[in-house]
């Protein structure tokens, strides 16, 4: 495999939201908008790069009994790093994610790359198919913040085009749901083909 | 008061408010009942506030795990909202390291799955294999870890964060026996192909949280 290969896999073939169905309460719950959407992404993106750099490293040094906890150890750090950078230079961003933040710890789609990728590839690959599965999330993440921002509130990346009478509904709760339902259909639809 | 003037508006307690005139029922049962009928309804965990999605989706499409499921996260939240509201107040805050509370919650909540999988398999075995095969899931359950750290920067104290951690669970529960239900009836239903699994889950979820909106305003929000 390619090292071009890796990369894209992780947004079409095993994109994380639409395909792996992985990681859905960030999904949901941050894309009410556009930036939101792409903030968490990248976000996550870089974790997911970080702790499946570190992990590929120390591959060889952890016990196959206790390997779990100590993936999960490294990913909290990470993302406890993240946490701070965000609270110091990105505050409204911090803000608007809230708990979302913390809980990156436990997207499923980190824990489950660094099970099914770092732990039994080399250090290069593995930052590739971070980058790769990172690239997708984000991609998905801000493609449903911008169909829910557009709806929801008639701007996209907060540039208005329409001032009122848009559905209030989609950047509430039953739009996430909704927006995603759909979306993954019209995935089904296209790209599975 | 802001609690009292919208039960009256809304009629839902007429005992509650006569015994509250006569101080017999008093104001932290009030806010307490706001905060259960507020966490299981108005700010349901899953419809309103998307957390623990995955076992939503993963183990909603029978009724009876769903509800063993809905059981077993009701017991670890209960569990870790105690532990963890006790090492932020007595080891994480004294000594100045709130910085380390996602890594600690997360071993905290991971090493009590764990303990209670190994309790339950040796005093009650019937229990064990009730909740046995829903434990392991529970780890990565974000609704566990989402609403400790929810009840932390709330500034409850213990109790309060109890009562709202299995409120929080039932509410869990709830949405997850309803889409269950409906999910069980879709089975036989001839959906789209694109639709079936996921996508028509959550578009029935999407229409579960706008029922669930008409909750909204029924309490103010804890």
């Amino acid at each position: 495999m390619s090292k071009l290969q890796i990369i894209t896999k992780g947004i079409i073939k095993n994109n994380p939201t639409f395909v792996l169905v992985l990681g859905m309460c960030p999904t949901l719950g941050v894309t009410s908008s556009a930036i939101n959407g792409m903030g968490m992404g990248v976000a996550t993106m870089a974790v997911l790069i970080m702790s499946n750099i570190v992990i590929s490293l120390i591959k060889n040094l952890i016990p196959d009994k206790v390997r779990i906890p100590a993936f999960i150890v490294v990913i909290a750090s990470f993302v406890t790093i993240i946490e701070m950078l965000m609270q110091a230079y990105v505050p409204s961003l911090y803000a608007s994610l809230g708990v979302f933040i913390p809980l990156i710890v436990v997207n499923c789609i980190i824990l489950g790359r660094a099970e099914a990728f770092a732990s039994k590839n080399g250090v290069v690959d593995s930052a590739l198919d971070g980058i790769g599965i990172g690239l997708g999330f984000t991609l998905s993440l801000t493609a449903i913040g911008m169909v829910r921002e557009a709806l929801g509130s008639g701007s996209i990346f907060g540039l208005s085009f329409a001032d009122s009478g848009m559905p209030l509904l989609f950047i509430l709760a039953p739009g996430g749901f909704l927006v995603l339902g759909y979306l993954m259909v019209l995935f089904n639809k296209v790209a599975k083909r | 008061m802001n609690i009292l003037s919208i039960l009256v508006a809304d009629n839902i307690s007429g005992e509650v408010l006569e015994g509250f005139a006569t101080g017999s029922v008093s104001v932290q049962a009030i806010t307490l009942f706001a905060i259960v009928i507020g966490a299981i309804f108005v700010n349901n965990v899953v419809l309103s506030q998307f957390l623990g999605i995955c076992p939503f989706l993963g183990v909603s499409s029978k009724v009876e795990t769903s509800l063993g499921m809905g059981m077993a996260v009701t017991f670890v939240m209960a569990l870790a909202s105690v532990v963890t509201w006790l090492i932020q107040t007595y080891i994480l805050v004294p000594f100045g390291i709130a910085y380390m509370q996602t890594i600690t919650f997360i071993l905290v909540i991971a090493a009590l799955v764990q303990m209670v999988e190994i309790v339950l398999k040796k005093v009650s075995p019937a229990l064990y294999q009730a909740l046995g095969i829903f434990l392991p899931l529970i780890t990565t359950n974000c609704a566990v870890l989402g609403v400790a750290i929810i009840a932390i920067q709330k500034n409850f104290d213990l109790l309060t964060g109890v009562i709202y951690a299995v409120a929080m669970a039932i509410g869990f529960a709830l949405a997850l026996v309803l889409l269950a239900g409906i999910r069980e009836r879709l089975e036989t239903e001839d959906t789209p192909e694109a639709m079936r699994g996921v996508p028509i889950a959550l578009i029935t979820a999407g229409l579960l949280a706008m029922a669930f909106m008409g909750f909204a305003n029924v309490v103010p929000l804890p």
